[in-house]
C-alpha cells in the first residue's frame, strides 16, 4: 500500500466515508505539493469537514488512502500522525494559559523544559505575538487566539497543518487582515496548509491550489486563476466568483460553440470547453462574469449600432452599486430579470444613472456554456 | 409620569419576586440558627435556671467519643464522596459526550428516578435485599454456595454502600453539566496534539470539569455527612453517625442545649473540610458552586 513518493506531503486516493445513506465524501483523490497552500472550498455540508476530519485521523475512511510524506497513514490514531488541526472554533484549552497551551504538545512527546521554553518563545516571535505566554486565553482577541491555534500546532513542527475554517468566527474587517497574515505565516513557516472554506474570496486570495467540492466530490482541482477563467464544470462557473447566467436550449453547436435560445428571450453565442459535449436540442445554461459584459450608455431603443461583440441586450438601469472602482450596475432586460454589469465611474455626468438605457454587449468567447 | 409608573411597576414585581426568597432565607435559615446558636450557649445550672457560656462545647471536647463519632462521620463522608466521584464521573462522561442525544435525556431522566421514591423507602428496600432473612442471603442458600444465612446489614461497608448510592446522583448531575458544556473539539484537540487517552482525561478534561467535580463533592460531602436516615437504617445501633449523636441529645436525653452545641459543630467542622478542599485544589466557591 505505502508507495514512497517524497514529491508530495499529502496525497489521498479514492478516499470515501458515508454515514448511513449520506454520502459525505465520495472518491476523492488529490496530492499536494511540499510547503503550498491549498484550500478546499465548497458550500456548507459538502463534506469538508469530514475530509479533514479522515486526514486527521478522527474519522475511518470507507474506502481509499491517505499517505503524508510517502507513508500510509491509515491504521495510524490520531495522536502518532504529524498531522497538527486547527478546528473550526480553536478549541484552545481555556483553562490553560497561552504558554501551557503551547507547551502541551510538547510535553505529549517528552520535550525537556529548557527545549520547551527555547520553542514557545521562538513560536510566539514568528507569529508576532512574543510577550502574551503568561496570558490566559480569554484575555485575548480574535486575531490573537488564532495566531496562538496556529503556534500550539507549528510548534510541533507538523508535515501538514489542517485549518477548519478558522476565520468564520471572525468579524469581517479581521477576516480580511487575517487572510493576508495566514498567506504570511505559511510562506514563512514553509509547511504545507490545507485550507477549508466556503468563502471563495478566501480561497482565491490565499491559495497557491484550490479544490472546489459539491456533495463530496472534486469537481476540479487547479490555481484561483484557472478556476476563475477556466471553470470545469457548471457547479466550479457558479460558485466561484459572481456569474450571470441563462439557461436555454442548443440550436446549434459545434467546435467549441454553442448557439443557445435563451429562456430570456435572445439568441446567446458562446464557447464550451472540450470535456463538455452539447448538441442541439440539449438543455444548457451560459455563463458570464459581470465585468465581460460592456454597457454603452450612446444608445436608443430601434437601433442596436453594431460592435464586434457577438452578444447584445438593450436594458434599463435599475440601480447602482457604488464602490469605488469595483461598481456595478444591475440592469433590467426585456424579460424583467436582472443582469450585473461592472462599469467604471468617473464622476462626470455621462456616468450612467437608474433609469438610463444602456446596451450590454460581450463577445461570445467570454461567456461559457455547460 | 408613564416613565415612572412603569418604574415603580418593575420595582413592585421585582418585590414580589424577591419577598418568597427573603422570607425563606430569614424564617427557615437565618432565624432557626440565630435560635440554635443562642440555645447552644445556653446552661442549664438549676431547673428553669440558665446561664450563658461555652460549656456545652467544653463538654464536647473533653467527651473522646462525640470527638471519634465526628471524625469518623468525617472521613466516612470523605470516602463516601471519593466514591460517589470515582462511580459518577465515568456515567457522567457516558451521559454528556459518548451518548446520542436521545440516549442522553433517558439516561439523565433514568438517573432521577430513583429520587422520586423517599429515603425511608429506598433504605428498607436495601433492609430487605441485605438482612440475614432477605433476597441476597435466601438466593445465596438456594444457589447452593452458602450453607448459614449471611448478614450483610450493620458493617461499615453497607453504610459505605448505601450512602454512595444515595448522593450519587448529585455527583452526576453538575458533572454532566459542566461536561456537556465542553466542545468535543476540545478533546479532539487534546489527541491531535499527541495525548493519549490518559494525557486527555488528566489535562484535559479533569480540569475542565474541575468546577463539576468540586460542586458536585461539596454537595456530596454536605449530604453524607448530615444524613440520618441511611446510616441509622443500614448500620444500625452502632454506626456512629454524628447526627446520630445530636439526635440523642435533643430526642433520648431532652438537653437540647447541647444537641444545638452539637449542630454548630458539625457545621463548623464540614464547612472547614469544604474550605480545606477548595485550599487544596486550587478552587473557589464562585468558580465551581456559583457556576455550575
Ligand atoms: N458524525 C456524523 N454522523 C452523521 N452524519 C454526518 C456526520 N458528520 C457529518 N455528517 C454529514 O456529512 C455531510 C458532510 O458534513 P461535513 O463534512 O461536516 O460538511 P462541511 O464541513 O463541508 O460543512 C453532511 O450531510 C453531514 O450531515
Ligand atoms: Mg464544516
Amino acid at each position: 500500500m505505502s508507495t514512497t513518493n517524497p514529491t508530495h506531503d499529502l496525497a489521498c486516493t479514492a478516499l470515501s466515508k458515508s454515514f448511513g445513506s449520506v454520502q459525505a465524501v465520495d472518491n476523492v483523490s488529490f496530492d499536494i505539493p511540499p510547503g503550498s497552500f491549498f484550500s478546499i472550498l465548497g458550500p456548507s455540508g459538502c463534506g469538508k469537514t469530514t475530509l479533514m476530519r479522515m486526514i486527521a485521523g478522527f474519522e475511518n475512511p470507507d474506502h481509499g488512502d491517505i499517505q503524508i510524506k510517502g507513508r500510509s497513514v491509515i491504521r495510524i490514531p490520531p495522536n502518532k500522525r504529524n498531522v497538527k488541526m486547527v478546528f473550526q472554533h480553536l478549541a484552545l484549552f481555556p483553562m490553560m494559559n497561552v504558554y501551557d497551551n503551547i507547551a502541551y504538545g510538547l510535553r505529549c512527546v517528552g520535550a525537556s523544559r529548557k527545549e520547551i521554553d527555547q520553542k514557545i518563545a521562538d513560536v510566539l516571535e514568528r507569529v508576532a505575538l512574543p510577550d502574551v505566554a503568561k496570558r490566559e486565553i480569554h484575555q485575548l482577541s480574535g486575531g490573537q487566539k488564532q495566531r496562538i491555534a496556529i503556534a500550539r500546532c507549528m510548534v510541533l513542527n507538523p508535515d501538514v497543518l489542517l485549518l477548519d475554517e478558522p476565520l468564520g468566527a471572525l468579524d469581517l474587517k479581521l477576516r480580511e487582515a487575517m487572510k493576508i497574515e495566514l498567506k504570511l505565516l505559511q510562506h514563512q513557516f514553509n509547511t504545507t496548509f490545507v485550507y477549508i472554506t466556503h468563502d471563495q474570496s478566501e480561497a482565491l486570495v490565499m491559495s497557491d491550489n484550490v479544490a472546489v467540492m459539491n456533495e463530496g466530490r472534486f469537481e476540479q482541482i487547479g490555481t484561483p486563476q484557472a478556476l476563475y477563467h477556466h471553470p470545469a464544470s457548471a457547479f466550479v462557473a457558479g460558485f466561484v466568483g459572481d456569474s450571470n447566467r441563462w439557461t436555454g436550449k442548443v440550436i446549434d453547436a459545434g467546435n467549441n460553440n454553442v448557439r443557445l435560445s435563451c429562456d430570456a428571450g435572445f439568441d446567446a453565442q458562446s464557447h464550451t470547453t472540450d470535456t463538455i459535449t452539447l448538441s442541439r436540442g440539449d438543455n444548457a445554461t451560459v455563463y458570464v462574469r459581470p465585468e465581460h459584459i460592456q454597457v454603452d450608455t450612446q444608445v436608443n431603443a430601434d437601433n442596436n449600432n453594431q460592435t464586434d461583440a457577438t452578444n447584445a441586450l438593450t436594458g434599463h438601469i435599475d440601480s447602482l452599486l457604488f464602490n469605488g472602482a469595483n461598481s456595478r450596475v444591475l440592469v433590467r432586460d426585456k424579460a424583467g430579470e436582472l443582469i450585473e454589469a461592472d462599469v467604471t465611474l468617473t464622476g462626470s455626468s455621462h456616468d450612467p444613472k437608474p433609469g438610463d438605457l444602456v446596451r450590454l454587449s460581450w463577445r461570445s468567447e467570454q461567456a461559457l456554456c455547460f | 409620569m408613564a416613565g415612572s409608573r412603569a418604574k415603580d411597576a418593575k420595582k413592585l414585581a421585582l418585590i414580589l419576586l424577591f419577598t418568597p426568597f427573603a422570607l425563606w432565607i430569614t424564617l427557615l435559615i437565618l432565624l432557626p440558627h440565630v435560635g440554635m446558636m443562642v440555645l447552644s450557649l445556653k446552661e442549664k445550672v438549676a431547673p428553669r435556671v440558665y446561664e450563658y457560656g461555652f460549656d456545652n462545647y467544653i463538654n464536647f471536647a473533653q467527651e473522646p467519643i462525640y470527638w471519634n463519632t465526628l471524625l469518623r462521620t468525617g472521613s466516612v463522608s470523605l470516602l463516601v464522596t471519593l466514591l460517589a466521584l470515582l462511580i459518577g464521573f465515568p456515567v457522567a462522561y457516558y451521559i454528556a459526550k459518548i451518548a446520542g442525544n436521545r440516549t442522553k435525556g433517558a439516561l439523565f431522566l433514568l438517573c432521577l428516578i430513583p429520587l422520586w421514591v423517599s429515603d425511608l423507602i429506598r433504605a428498607f428496600g436495601w433492609i430487605l435485599l441485605l438482612r440475614e432473612t432477605g433476597v441476597i442471603s435466601s438466593a445465596l442458600q438456594a444457589s447452593g454456595l452458602i450453607d448459614t444465612p449471611i448478614e450483610f446489614l450493620y458493617n461499615d461497608a453497607t453504610v459505605i454502600m448505601g450512602l454512595v448510592y444515595t448522593v450519587v446522583l448529585f455527583m452526576i448531575v453538575p458533572l454532566v453539566s459542566t461536561l456537556d458544556g465542553m466542545d468535543n473539539e476540545m478533546i479532539e484537540a487534546g489527541y491531535n496534539l499527541g495525548g493519549n487517552g490518559f494525557t486527555v482525561l488528566r489535562r484535559i478534561i479533569i480540569p475542565y470539569a474541575m468546577p463539576g467535580i468540586v460542586a458536585g463533592c461539596i454537595v456530596v460531602f454536605m449530604l453524607s455527612a448530615g444524613s440520618y436516615l441511611t446510616p441509622i437504617l443500614l448500620g444500625g445501633k452502632n454506626s456512629s453517625w454524628f447526627t446520630e449523636q445530636i439526635y440523642d441529645q435533643f430526642i433520648s436525653r431532652y438537653n437540647w442545649e447541647s444537641g444545638a452545641a452539637f449542630g454548630f459543630v458539625l457545621l463548623v467542622f464540614t464547612s472547614l473540610v469544604v474550605w480545606l478542599g477548595l485550599k487544596l485544589s486550587g478552587q473557589t466557591l464562585s468558580s465551581t458552586v456559583a457556576k455550575s
